[in-house]
């Protein structure tokens, strides 16, 4: 298995209840019956039935639900906040459900972090001291902690507000405190509790944006709860879909748009602005002519009839884009005798594989000529016809 | 009429309990005796060594520092007043008894309370009794009292404790259930040991509440303290209840008054220092 690839976290056949009678309600539900049933008869509430699944180490891993489908229950069994009833959860191949509370306690301070829906800021401690207290519980100097800490309120844009108290802060910059505290553990994952949903929208945005660019920046393992299938999307590698504590469906975003499992993921997708969801790399296809540089005007007129396009992408031996030429400079310069470096233009647009389809729209109503999608070191990675642009927005 | 013959005599067997107490741990009480009248005996000689007029500009200071320069005057007119009345050396046997008394309900209070708020079996068995403890009369407390203590002003610290007791244990338990949730989670979730969650998170948390309980146990000390003038506690009680066996109305007023005017001094000053606690509650 490569690096990339590694299970960080594997959930197997998780359940977990609330209640007495366990044990009974346990065999009740391995027999088929309903969440009601259960409830009525044994007075057992469900927060989590039968989940399986599994996270990657860097991915982002989203599990969306609806107020009572038991997603927070299931984040809060990841660190044993909550104790799961039955099955195993693995971090690092080893089940922690049998780990015993001093190698827990050692887990939670090394592995894991949380943040939360209301921040669960400590408001009798300053901001400096809440980014401080992973590590203060970890036993860390305080020289130690306090640089620390210091960096990664820096990390988050709250340089200055080291001696503020919390309630002295908007709710996004505590939410940011609320991120920093986690991230100053350095934990390997990073479970977050509908961690932007009390925030206006505004904020909820930029809160995502710089979840995204921090995720990019040190490859978390996180495992991400939300209500809103939008976010969902938007920062999900893949999503599970939960409803009334069991996952129906797993899946990349364009999986779920494409083929929603149930009905009422259906619903759900419904409202998804597919704009904000598909990426470039998503409606971009191998173009199905390019010329090298190296080639002549006769052979690029050539590939553009028998592929009946009217321009065409020039491409160097390393795949790097070097311009576009079309067919009417094409015809007219092999009449003036010119070469097909000479009727090279850069009259065309380009972008890169993450760009949302939403911000690309602009650019497909003012160009006729196709996108081209570059890689970070400018080669091409495929291109986008304006017609598949537009059709994303329906 | 009830029928005669069914009888639970419960009284009697407590009697017996208390009178087994005495008799078998006679040296435990003894010690206890000895080393809270050191303690209060080293109170009150401080209170009464220390002149008037410092004592004065304490309170003064300690009014105007935790509430206003006003309430500084004020206190420390009243506190004035007292002395004018001639009552000065009884107030500061009041104080001391109260001072000790609050001392020994918080060393007690807040570790009960403190068990209470982490167990919920504890939590269940204990609530019935504190209620009966403050539905109890206050008098009853002071016969076990003289059983174990004997007359004097030990007995009557022991009275007041009891007495004092469950506002402070309650409110320790309160502040510590009233912690928020999510706070409580977030700390468990960077693997907090139990003790570093109580110390860090949910005492700070609940000191508000905690201080709002020494406010209450204060004034409760100092309500029995009076009372415990009939066993020999001293202090403005017992001026009381001369008056009262002398109809002496002049004598009344004035001792009556001084009690009202400590408790107020002590009273404002112990809620200023509850406030001070307090931090604004987070929205949402």
């Amino acid at each position: 298995m490569s690096a990339e690839t590694k299970k960080k976290i594997e959930v197997k056949n998780l359940t977990k209840l609330f209640g007495k009678n366990q044990k009974e309600a346990l065999e009740m539900i391995a027999d088929g019956a309903s969440k009601e049933e259960v409830l009525e008869k044994t007075g057992c509430t469900i927060g989590v039935k039968d989940v399986s699944f599994a996270v990657s180490q860097g991915e982002v891993f989203v599990v969306m639900g609806l107020s009572g489908s038991g997603k927070s229950t299931l984040i809060r069994c990841i660190n044993l906040l909550n104790k799961p009833t039955s099955g195993e959860i693995f971090i690092d191949g080893e089940d922690i459900t049998k780990l015993d509370s001093r190698q827990l306690r050692q887990m939670r301070q090394t592995k894991l972090a949380m943040v939360f829906q209301h921040f669960g800021l400590f408001t009798h401690k300053t901001v400096m001291e809440n980014v401080e207290y992973g590590l203060e519980v970890k036993g860390m100097s305080v020289e130690e902690r306090k640089e620390t800490a210091r960096n990664n309120l820096l990390a988050v844009g709250l340089k200055g507000y080291e001696d503020s108290y919390p309630r002295q802060l908007s709710g996004g910059m505590q939410q940011r405190v609320g991120l920093a505290r986690a991230l100053a553990t350095d934990p390997d994952i990073l479970l977050m509790d509908e961690p932007f949903s009390a925030l206006d929208p505004l904020i909820r945005r930029d809160m995502q944006q710089e979840l995204l660019d921090i995720q990019s920046k040190l490859q978390k393992t996180i495992v991400f709860i939300t209500h809103d299938i939008n976010e969902a999307f938007k920062i999900g590698d893949r999503v599970a879909v939960m409803k009334d504590g069991v996952v129906e469906q797993i899946g990349t975003p364009e999986e779920i748009l494409d083929s929603p499992a149930s009905d009422y993921i259906k619903d759900f997708v419904q409202d998804v602005d597919r704009s904000k969801v598909l990426q470039a790399k998503d409606i971009m296809f191998r173009p199905s002519a390019l010329i090298s540089d190296t080639a002549g005007l006769k052979t690029a007129i050539r590939e553009m009839e028998t592929n009946g396009i009217s321009s065409i992408f020039v491409l160097d031996k390393q795949r790097k884009l070097k311009g576009i030429a079309t067919i009417d400079d094409a015809v007219a310069a092999l009449d003036a005798k010119k070469t097909l470096a000479e009727i090279l233009t850069q009259d065309y647009h380009t972008t890169t594989p993450d760009v949302y389809v939403r911000d690309l729209i602009p650019i497909a109503r003012e160009t006729k000529l196709p996108l081209a999608v570059l890689s970070d070191d400018g080669r091409l990675l495929g291109i986008i016809v304006r017609a598949s642009v537009l059709s994303a927005l329906v | 009429m009830f029928p005669e013959h069914i009888t639970f005599e419960l009284g009697k067997y407590v009697g017996m309990f208390v009178r087994w107490l005495n008799t078998n741990f006679s040296q435990v009480f003894d010690a206890i005796r000895s080393s809270v009248l050191w303690l209060l005996i080293n109170i009150e000689w401080i209170l009464v060594t220390v002149p008037w007029w410092v004592i004065l500009v304490l309170v003064f200071l300690l009014g105007w520092r935790l509430k206003s320069l006003l309430s500084g005057l004020i206190f420390a007119g009243l506190l004035f007043l007292v002395g004018a009345f001639g009552l000065w050396h009884p107030t500061m046997a009041t104080l001391a008894i109260v001072l000790t008394s609050v001392l020994f309900s918080l060393l007690i209070g807040i570790p009960v309370g403190v068990a209470m708020g982490s167990n919920n079996t504890f939590a269940a068995v204990l609530k019935p009794i504190l209620d009966a403890m403050q539905t109890l009369p206050s008098f009853v407390y002071l016969i076990p009292a003289v059983i174990l203590f004997n007359m004097g002003r030990v007995p009557g610290v022991f009275a007041t404790m009891i007495y004092a007791l469950p506002p402070i244990i309650r409110l320790t338990d309160l502040g510590l259930r009233r912690v928020s949730k999510e706070m409580v989670e977030a700390a468990q979730s960077f693997g907090s040991s139990p003790l570093q969650l109580l110390l860090k998170i949910k005492l700070p948390q609940a000191l508000p509440t905690i201080m709002a309980g020494v406010n209450q146990t204060t004034m409760m000390a100092l309500a029995m303290v009076v009372i415990a003038s009939m066993i020999g506690a001293g202090g403005l009680g017992y001026e009381v209840l001369v008056s009262i066996n002398r109809i002496d109305i002049a004598k009344g007023t004035e001792s009556g008054l001084s009690i009202v005017f400590l408790a107020i001094i002590i009273d404002r000053m112990t809620q200023a220092m509850a406030d001070r606690y307090k931090y604004d509650e987070q929205d949402s």
